[in-house]
């Protein structure tokens, strides 16, 4: 096994597990993914809670575990036990494999996810076209919950969903377009849609797509960035799921577990667009300025970040920790916020220990290390930054209505998109 | 109001799948019906074909309670009604009777009754932005106007003991005399009022989801409103200069310049707008007469039993949620004959109909925020 391992560890020419044909780490890191989606997901409950609790000048959750770092925990396995209903005029098969096809979408998507050159489960040379649709079809999971329900208010999100999702992919699709012919300015003069051999096109132009053909490049990324929001169902287009009008909109009638599938699909989702997004326009897993700041030593610089946000975090939870009231109720939340910091500590330790010994790019097992690292960490930080966004965008924005929503996508940026497009192709065959 | 001929609640027989219009419950329990209104809505997809307004599910019979109460019993109970504006009611109620029995409340009680009404106005237009901006989708407003709503509570509770249900005033004027301090901590409060006002709006007023689900949504006619005898700041939003402070001036108001803040248009953004403004004339009116507070009894001359001769009164205020009226008939006893009460949220309801014909379920709910209603003022 450890050989293996190595074997894997030590080829040369970096391959998605998918394109060495190795399906035990094929399904390697199809685990990694699902395991690490899931904890992201349940991080993504606790930031957001806080976030938005912080922008509402409130506290956010306090009770469970120190600063509510165990509240995700509780509020799963208050999920689990709870009662699932099924409503008796509901039609029980597909109120029941509603959830299931959302989840499936949204995780099915990670297949194609490049958090590196070679860490993606596999390389598919049509992932972009792959991911759009897989994508999209967790709509289908929340248009057939809303339908088996069998109630009104899950009718009209299901309805308001699909609608929604009319008016905004044609857009989304567009912009992808652009993007997507930015990749064939390359020296060979081929664009592909393979999600790692457009990050691999950003890095031989030396640009990342967001300033290429300045502002065409923004525009089509904030076309995009406006479009996955809708896309996901969040602020301020959360229509589906409005809970001022429709309740709870299409999960109105799910309660326990299922519930909580749908809530897991959605933050999973959320993850995967804005990767979408970081993989198109934000250069995906390359670190900041990897052309003008490309002496050894700003590598070696770049790759001490992962461990500097690990000890940046440790901090954090240690001065949390020292500013703990002193009564002796918070005892154990105080042993367990330095725990949970020590733990943190360790890992920043463990990750600079890494980025010194690897900081040689010659081919060790370190050095192979600290560049897979350094691929993740950044994509994941840049992920991250949306993930911020979303919920900023929550903290501050009504509402958008249905019929303004379609106005928005169709009126808007429909030919917005449409313009980019064009004149991306012009600029394209000019400059070339 | 029991008619439903106009909504044809009967022809949906078949299921709602086929393309028949829908009628859907919003309510009793939703959460963007503040509280228990129940509204039938009949929709032809999204759009509204016609609204119907059950009421009564926090109705607990004040009216008939007052019947069996004397005078001074009574006035803790109208704190229940509006439970959002309690200061206010009291206000409308203590006036009331005090008009039929032709007493009138010392000076320094008229005024520390305008700072603490104004105050509460301020309060109840913080809870009508934060919960109206709610149900558009904006979460922050609430928790901005809660925090500093909570500056207003702390008042009142240094004043009465009471945040909510204050029962601030007595007919004569006010069994409390100001506590050391009041006159600082109002001051205070206005000075940090000011800069949040402006808060509110930055998060508003300018944005543009805000603008289009807020413009031209739930257009009301001055004459409509007339007719349907709406009052208070969705009346003045479609362009009616009328406020009872300044129309019919009780209590001292007479004596404060402020301007009545108007509408043009009648929509929903109007009315944000023009309850904006509320606001800051409120702080105006707080602040002259904090400075303006003269020394003196704070209690007119009136009997421990009180027994107003016999007769009928109306009196009206203007609420923050609009006009609020006490019809009083005595027959001369400890108790009253009848007494009735003109609550304005109940009133202004009646106008959700002709708002939000032909609207998105959407704006119902946007009306629904904007009327401002509290439906312990309209059931009591």
């Amino acid at each position: 096994m450890p050989n293996f391992i190595m074997s894997y560890l030590d080829s040369k020419d970096a391959m998605t597990p998918g394109g060495a044909g190795s399906q035990f780490w094929a399904l390697m890191y199809v685990l990694i993914i699902f395991a690490g989606v899931s904890v992201a997901v349940i991080c993504m409950n606790w930031i957001e809670r806080k976030v938005l609790a912080h922008f509402q000048v409130r506290l956010g959750p306090m009770r469970v575990g120190p600063h509510g770092l165990l509240q995700p925990i509780a509020d799963a396995l208050k999920l689990m036990l709870k009662e699932d209903i099924i409503p008796a005029e509901a039609d029980q098969f597909v109120f029941w494999v509603a959830p299931l096809i959302g989840l499936l979408a949204a995780f099915t998507v990670y297949t194609v996810i490049p958090f590196g050159p070679s860490q993606a489960v596999s390389d598919m040379n049509i992932g972009i076209l792959f991911m759009l649709g897989v994508s999209s079809l967790g709509v289908l999971g929340i248009v057939v919950a809303g339908w088996a329900s069998n109630s009104h208010y899950p009718l009209i999100g299901a309805l308001r969903s699909s609608a929604q999702m009319v008016s905004y992919e044609v857009a989304m699709g567009l912009a992808v377009v652009s993007a997507i012919l930015m990749t064939s300015m390359n020296v060979s003069g081929t664009g592909t849609l393979s999600m790692i051999g457009i990050v691999q096109a950003q890095q031989q132009q030396g640009i990342w797509f967001l300033f290429k053909f300045f502002p065409l490049g923004l525009i089509a990324f904030a076309i995009f960035a406006i479009a996955m929001v809708a896309e996901v169902n969040r602020a301020p287009f959360d229509l589906a799921e409005a809970e001022s009008e429709l309740t709870a909109g299409f999960h109105t009638e799910y309660s326990g577990l299922r519930w909580s599938l749908f809530m897991l699909a959605e933050y999973a989702s959320m993850i995967a667009v804005s990767s979408i997004a970081v993989t198109l326009w934000l250069g995906g897993w390359m670190r900041p300025f990897p052309n003008l700041l490309h002496a050894p030593a700003w590598d070696f610089i770049f790759s001490l970040f992962p461990g500097l946000t690990f000890g940046g975090l440790a901090a954090i939870a240690l001065i949390g920790t020292a500013r703990m009231p002193a009564h002796s109720f918070f005892k154990i939340q105080r042993i367990g916020l330095a725990v949970f910091a020590a733990l943190l500590g360790f890992l920043a330790l463990l990750l600079l220990v890494i980025a010194v010994a690897g900081r040689s790019a010659d081919g060790s097992v370190a050095a192979r290390l600290n560049e897979g690292i350094g691929y993740v960490y950044w994509f994941l930080f840049k992920v991250a930054v949306f993930m911020y966004l979303f919920i900023w965008y929550r903290a501050t924005w009504p509402r958008y209505r249905f019929d303004q929503l379609m106005k928005v996508g169709w009126k808007v940026l429909l030919p917005i998109s449409l313009g980019v497009l064009i004149l991306t192709a012009v600029v394209g065959v000019i400059v070339s | 109001m029991n008619d439903r001929s106009h909504l044809d609640l009967e022809t949906p027989d078949k299921t709602y799948l086929d393309s028949n219009e829908l009628v859907i419950n919003m309510g009793p329990q939703h959460p963007a019906t503040h509280g228990v209104l129940r509204v039938i809505l009949k929709l032809d997809g999204e759009k509204v074909l016609g609204t119907e307004c059950v009421i009564g599910y926090l109705h607990r019979g004040v009216e008939k309670i007052a019947e069996n109460r004397t005078y001074t019993m009574f006035n803790p109970y109208v704190d229940r009604m509006d439970y959002c504006a309690a200061v206010s009611n009291g206000l409308g109620y203590c006036e009331a009777v005090e008009k039929l029995m032709n007493v009138e409340a010392p000076p320094r009680a008229q005024y520390i009754r305008v700072i603490l009404t104004e105050l509460q106005r301020i309060a109840s237009h913080q809870l009508w932005l934060g919960t109206h901006a709610l149900d558009i989708g904006a979460m922050t407003p609430l928790f901005y106007t809660f925090r500093d709503r909570e500056e207003i509570l702390k008042i009142f509770e240094k004043y009465c003991g009471a945040r909510l249900t204050t029962h601030a005033f007595r007919i004569g004027g006010c069994q409390y005399e100001t506590y050391a301090g009041f006159e600082k901590d109002v001051k205070n409060f206005l000075t940090f009022f000011a800069p949040k006002i402006d808060e509110y709006e930055v998060l508003l007023t300018t944005n543009r989801i805000w603008l289009e689900r807020t413009k031209n949504v739930g257009v009301i006619s001055g004459p409509d409103c007339i007719a349907l005898g709406v009052t208070g700041p969705v009346l003045r939003a479609s362009g009616v200069k009328w406020d009872v402070r300044k129309a019919q001036p009780y209590a001292n108001y007479k004596d404060f310049d402020f301007e009545i803040p108007v509408g043009t248009n009648g929509d929903t953004y109007d009315r944000y707008l023009v309850r904006m403004m509320e606001m800051r004339q409120s702080m105006r009116i707080v602040e002259q007469a904090v400075n303006g507070i003269p020394e003196g009894p704070i209690m007119g001359k009136v009997p421990k039993v009180i027994k107003p001769p016999v007769g009928e009164i109306y009196h009206s205020i203007e609420a923050p949620k609009g006009e609020l009226g006490y019809f009083i008939v005595s027959d001369g006893s400890t108790q009253p004959y009848r007494l009735r009460v003109r609550p304005p949220s109940f009133v202004n309801l009646q106008a959700l109909d002709v708002m939000v014909r032909g609207l998105l379920v959407a704006d119902v709910v946007a009306v629904i925020g904007t009327i401002d209603i509290v439906l312990g003022e309209v059931d009591r």
